[in-house]
């Protein structure tokens, strides 16, 4: 049991992207760079931007933490990369739900893709956060925040 | 006269612990996390209680309920006999001079707070200093911090060593006639540390400075003579040495706690009360606005009767044995690194692995029952010390035993074959 959920939470896909992150690096030219942290474990992320638009042509991340805030930075940014802001949003609602344990998800993780992967985080309350942190921040930098975002 | 035992002899070695006899007071460690037995390793972030702690609390709310110190029935007397005893022997227990320099507060960190607004907030002014160290809690900084903040004094922090120790020379030379308050960790509760108080105090006294005593980290793991330490006040958690959590004491000298403004305005501080004037009460009084942790306090004087019988040498024995073999049983994990490697710990593992975040590891630990803290443990000026963003803390009790090092040391393996 224990070790089932445990590989739920740690899937490979997960553990690929924390040893592997994708467009992990900090962007010279960003239009847009918004720092985000969680302050009870010290996951500290920096998301950069460039928007054409209304569309994401680039994004990037940097920082430090755990396995699943950096595999859920690196899959997001795959993810949003060629999107609207209203795509992007949209995902980060479903990403949402799905890490939260909200009803009715399951049915429609076919085309999430790799953020499916994240469904295991709903069992394991305190980790939330860490899965959220890289969207939240996404979030603050196509709201074109100034401050840091916290998921406190 | 005594008789003596025939198999009596002379006391050279100490009585071995009876741990498995000690570990069957405490309910919980009875208990399965997640389809194991729990292993709890997180004595630091508070302790587990005794069943005769539980049951004074229930025994207090299920017969023994009234408000204290005014009351003239029955109850409000018994009440007041019980929570005033628990004052009493808090006072034999650290070896106080006299009752009323044990001031009941919330914790440690009221207790310290209390101490930053009082007697900070009135001898305090601009150009002044106040000494703390690298390894405090945030709650020996932030009180000091705001008080400095108000008043135009500075906060000086003495340096650590790479091993986690303070570097004396450098406290030495930061005392000087500016210093008016010294605050110091007993134990730090992020490496383990003892420092050498004795001395350090001996030092500040030298010129002329009182000092402070955070003492929650020390206090379960070893006996405490304030008289011999000669601090000027000293604050403690009950929940952290087998206690119930909302009460603590700050144990202060006389001398200073009369010369100190009260903290808090309300009942049971004052003698009387006009619209022109406030006389307030006595010592411990003075400091305990309105109606105080009752049931709690009652509990503590439960958790007193409880390490008051402990055998205290075989105790610190033991728990200086566990240390040794669990820093042993790591050490031997290749890409575990132990922040934290005084010549003088107590209780207090922490460690990093490899890249692996610790929150990633204490999740997996987890899911095998065994509870440890991960982050910055309330010390990020420690964190950056040493370049870590947090860190996984074992922290022990004299109940822990081998075998949960020895699981401990399984779930790190568990935690490398995810990772590999």
């Amino acid at each position: 049991m224990a070790a089932d959920e445990l590989r739920s939470l740690y899937q490979e896909i997960i553990l690929e992207h924390n040893k592997n992150p994708r467009n992990f690096r900090t962007m010279e030219d960003s239009d847009v760079s918004v720092e985000g942290y969680n302050p009870l474990c010290g996951d500290h992320y920096t998301v950069y931007l460039k928007l054409e638009g209304d569309v994401v042509k680039d994004v990037s991340f940097k920082g430090s933490g755990c396995a699943i805030s950096k595999a859920s930075a690196s899959v997001m940014s795959t993810m949003v990369k060629g999107r609207t802001k209203q795509e992007a949003e949209a995902l980060f609602e479903r990403f949402h739900d799905l890490v939260t344990g909200k009803p009715g998800q399951s049915a429609s993780l076919d085309d999430l893709g790799s953020l499916a992967a994240f469904a295991g985080v709903s069992e394991f309350p305190a980790r939330v956060k860490c899965a959220s942190l890289a969207w939240h921040t996404l979030h603050g930098a196509l709201e074109n925040k100034q401050e840091a975002i916290t998921t406190e | 006269m005594i008789a003596q035992s025939p198999f009596a002899q002379t006391p050279s070695k100490t009585i071995p612990l009876d741990v498995e006899r000690l570990r069957r007071d405490f309910p919980i460690l009875q208990t399965s996390v997640r389809g194991k037995p729990l292993v709890y390793l997180d004595n630091a972030a508070t302790t587990q209680k005794p069943r005769v702690v539980i049951d004074a609390l229930r025994r207090y709310y299920e017969a023994q309920n009234a408000n204290i110190h005014r009351g003239v029935h029955y109850l409000s007397e018994l009440g007041t006999k019980l929570y005033e005893d628990a004052r009493l022997k808090a006072q034999d227990f650290i070896h106080a001079a006299d009752w009323r320099e044990i001031i009941f507060v919330r914790g440690t960190t009221e207790g310290i707070n209390l101490v930053a607004a009082t007697y900070g907030r009135s001898k305090l002014n601009e150009g002044d200093e106040v000494l703390i160290s690298g390894m405090e809690h945030h709650s020996n900084i932030v009180p000091w911090q705001m008080v400095c903040g108000e008043r135009k004094a500075t906060l000086k922090v003495v340096p650590l060593n790479d091993n986690g120790e303070l570097v004396l020379e450098e406290y030495d030379r930061m005392l000087s006639s500016r210093t008016k308050m010294v605050a110091l960790a007993h134990v730090s509760n992020a490496l383990g540390t003892v420092n050498p108080l004795k001395r350090m105090i001996a030092m500040a006294h030298a010129k002329g400075i009182p000092v402070l005593v955070d003492g929650a980290q020390a206090l379960p793991h070893m006996k405490v003579d304030v008289q011999d330490l000669d601090c000027d006040f000293y604050a403690f958690s009950a929940h952290k040495m087998y206690g119930p959590t909302g009460i603590g004491v700050l144990y202060g000298k006389s001398a200073l706690l009369q010369d100190m403004p009260p903290y808090q305005g309300g009942g049971d501080m004052i003698k009387s009360v006009t619209f022109e004037k406030t006389l307030f009460n006595d010592l411990p009084y003075k400091f305990e606005a309105g109606t105080p942790n009752i049931a709690d306090g009652i509990a503590f004087g439960a958790t007193l009767d409880y390490v008051q019988a402990l055998d205290w040498t075989a105790v610190m024995h033991y728990e200086r044995d566990l240390l040794d073999y669990a820093t042993e049983q790591l050490s031997g994990i290749k890409s575990l690194r132990l922040i934290g490697t005084a010549r003088e710990k107590a209780g207090v593992i922490s460690f990093v692995l490899g890249t692996i975040h610790p929150h990633d590891i204490g999740t997996i630990l987890d899911q095998e029952g065994i509870a440890v803290r991960t982050g910055h443990h309330c010390a990020q000026p420690v964190m950056i010390r040493y370049d870590v963003p947090a860190t996984v803390r074992a922290s022990f009790a004299f109940y822990n035993t081998k075998s949960e090092v020895d699981a401990l040391v399984r779930g790190i393996g568990k935690v490398l074959e995810v990772f590999a």
